[in-house]
């Protein structure tokens, strides 16, 4: 099984790519094929992972940069996952393709503009004042505190991130994590209005400057306060500070708040009192799951909660299907309807219709407005609702 | 060919606008400033002509914050020299900042003569659109505003403009001519971060002084307030089927069923 493992040279440029041992690897593709297969975009791609290694040995590399087709690439690491030489595709060898193929692309298309463009601006992709960035906590029902404010060193540096803390359903998944947090009796708090977007889906989408410039405002913010270890509610933010920042010299220990939480359930069980009643199945998160093999975690949470009854769909664990969001997927949908290639959200939860269950349970705050909206384009919504698995064990707790 | 972009910085409203303590003027605590929408389009333009043609590219600014940013953003996108005024006046109103450029443009080393000469056709602070034509009318250029889309053929350009109800005109201008930028044939293009970090690390902002003189009538604002909300929009509550009755049912009361 592929082990993620901290990413040593973040400054890598696709020129000297050869001369690391991940540039080297290249040359061990034995050119099988079963990234091209296991691609969720393999049959639109018209440079799939093993075509694209085999042009690049080849000294075909204006070819592969000329070419738009990567940005098709939604870092699912299904490829990562499953190459039997091992080679880093999803989050060494394809973004540095990318960073290429963007500084070439003639129009980059207007949502990845956009969102790319408000990052830089305003810390988050969707151009939201960061004024505003901690304005949940009002509605949070319990104490938040910011760490500015609360002038002393906490435990646990609670990374919101933007989706979770802008958007009007990520925002329920805040309120969760933070009751959750005081029915674990945890010392935390946030960063508020200087939080900044963690940058991890500028680097695999091969913004790299960005990711450079956020990593290095983050890594000043962190170093202006003492904490313990950090936590987020976002997977892409999870692994980038937990992959990518320690090059910076991030050395304190990282979580997820579905790991946390569930890593205490001996604590939390006696509160966990209230009669769900759902019929839940489960999606793992490509980078929560597949890339960091989080998959007990969130089950055993999810069984924990009484009324709860779990069912699997086909595809789960590390062959779970991507949501289509990573990688700046998440503002490139018009460019893939324009491309004509099918929404991958749709598959899922197709899928996950299949089951029979009521609730789709999720890890990663950008599976709820993806999959809430495949939910009313296949006419699902009448018969599940999408909730993060924090949410669910906050609707457990005993008030 | 020498073409002269003007660009400016304006309040960026995601930021909710708030009056200062002195009732004339905007809380500058949380103010930022962002880039003129009409003056990015300003800047496209001059760099697809640039695409299609020979042709260097100058960007002047006024200083204001955050306008390095905008300038070294120009530079990556392929701008070739970068130029901020200081000193001219602020909220000074369209007639006084026009004539402070027109005495300020003349006096800095190689910018003018140009053979083009971009604006942006208004602003949120200029929503008439008056600088660029009073600009143009004291550097004793043709103009043309509203325009969104520019072809240049030797010492003429062509020049269209889009009117009400989807009307195009196309004009053609003998060059040197100022013109104001609505928008052009694509949307201004995105520069990757890493491009923009090299023209920072790079520099070569030209810092130049305005113009003295005697100076034009400026606007003097006497106050500024938020407006009053005269009524509320009525919220319809219910589930989807008692809310598209309670539109049915408004609708039929206005006649429109």
């Amino acid at each position: 099984m592929a082990q993620a493992t901290v990413l040593e040279t973040p400054d890598l440029t696709l020129d000297g790519l050869l001369a690391t041992p991940e540039g080297r690897a290249l040359l061990s593709c034995i050119q099988c094929g079963t990234c091209a297969g296991t691609c969720p975009y393999g049959e639109v791609l018209r440079n799939t992972p093993r075509r694209l290694i085999g042009m690049l040995r080849e000294g075909f590399i204006e070819e592969v940069l000329a070419s738009d087709d990567l940005l098709s690439c939604v870092t699912c690491y299904d490829c990562w996952a499953k190459c039997p030489r091992g080679l880093r595709l999803t989050d060494v060898l394809l973004p540095l393709v990318k960073e290429q193929v963007l500084l070439r692309l003639p129009q980059v298309p207007a949502e990845l503009q956009g969102a790319l463009s408000n990052t830089m601006r305003y810390g988050n992709p969707m151009g939201e004042s960061p004024r505003k960035r901690a304005a949940w906590v009002e509605t949070a029902g319990v104490p938040v505190p910011i760490l500015r404010d609360l002038g002393r060193p906490v435990d646990v540096l609670w990374i919101v991130e933007c989706y979770t803390a802008y958007y009007p359903r990520g925002q329920e998944n805040a309120r969760a994590t933070a009751r959750l947090l005081h029915a674990l009796g945890v010392d935390f708090a946030i960063l508020g209005n200087e939080e900044k977007c963690a940058g991890e889906c500028a680097r695999l989408v091969g913004e790299k400057g960005l990711f450079d410039t956020l990593r290095e405002q983050n890594m000043a913010t962190f170093a202006k306060y003492e904490f313990g270890s950090l936590l987020t509610s976002d997977p892409h933010a999870f692994d980038a500070f937990r992959f990518v920042y320690p090059a910076l010299g991030l050395g304190n220990p990282v979580d997820h708040t579905t790991p946390f939480v569930a890593s205490r359930l001996d604590a939390l069980r006696p509160r966990l009192t209230r009669e769900l009643g759902y019929k839940i199945t489960y999606h793992d998160s490509c980078v929560l799951g597949r890339h960091n093999h989080m998959h007990d975690e969130p089950r055993r949470l999810l069984e924990a909660l009484p009324g709860v009854s779990l069912i699997e769909m086909t595809h789960n664990r590390d062959n779970t299907i991507c949501c289509g969001g990573g990688g700046g997927g998440m503002w490139l949908d018009t460019f893939y309807k324009a491309k004509g290639h099918p929404r991958l959200s749709d598959r899922r939860v197709e899928e996950a219709l299949e089951t029979g269950a009521d609730v789709l349970a999720v890890s990663c705050p950008y599976e709820v407005p993806r999959f809430e909206d495949s939910l009313k384009v296949l006419g699902g919504d009448d018969r599940m609702v999408v909730r993060d698995v924090m949410e669910l064990a906050a609707e457990a707790l005993a008030e | 060919m020498k073409i002269l972009v003007l660009m400016k910085m304006v309040p960026d409203i995601v930021e909710e606008l708030e009056v200062a303590g002195d009732g004339r003027s905007l809380d500058q605590e949380f103010l930022r400033f962002i880039v003129n929408e009409r003056d990015e389009y300003a800047l496209e333009q001059a760099l697809l002509l640039k695409d299609r043609l020979q042709a260097t590219i100058t960007v002047v600014a006024p200083e204001a914050p955050e306008v390095d940013d905008v300038l070294f953003t120009a530079r990556a996108k392929g701008a070739d020299r970068l130029i901020k005024v200081t000193g001219l006046p602020a909220g000074a109103g369209a007639r006084a900042t026009a004539a402070a450029l027109a005495a300020t443009l003349p006096i800095i080393d190689g910018v003018l003569p140009a053979d083009l000469v971009l604006s942006g056709c208004q602003s949120i602070d200029d929503l008439d659109g008056f600088v660029a034509p009073l600009l143009a009318t004291a550097l004793d250029l043709p103009y043309l505003g509203l325009v969104s889309r520019v072809a240049v053929d030797g010492g003429k350009a062509e020049v269209s403009k889009e009117y009400a109800g989807g009307v195009m005109g196309r004009f053609e201008v003998t060059l040197p001519a100022l013109l104001g930028i609505q928008g052009c044939e694509k949307p201004p293009r995105y520069v990757p971060i890493a491009k923009v970090r090299a023209a920072i690390a790079a520099g070569g902002i030209e810092a130049v002084a305005a113009a003295g003189g005697p100076g034009m009538p400026s606007i003097e604002i006497t106050a500024m307030a938020k407006p009053e909300a005269a009524g509320h929009a009525e919220m319809l509550q219910g589930s989807a089927r008692e809310v598209a009755e309670k539109v049915a049912d408004i609708l039929a009361a206005r006649g429109l069923l």
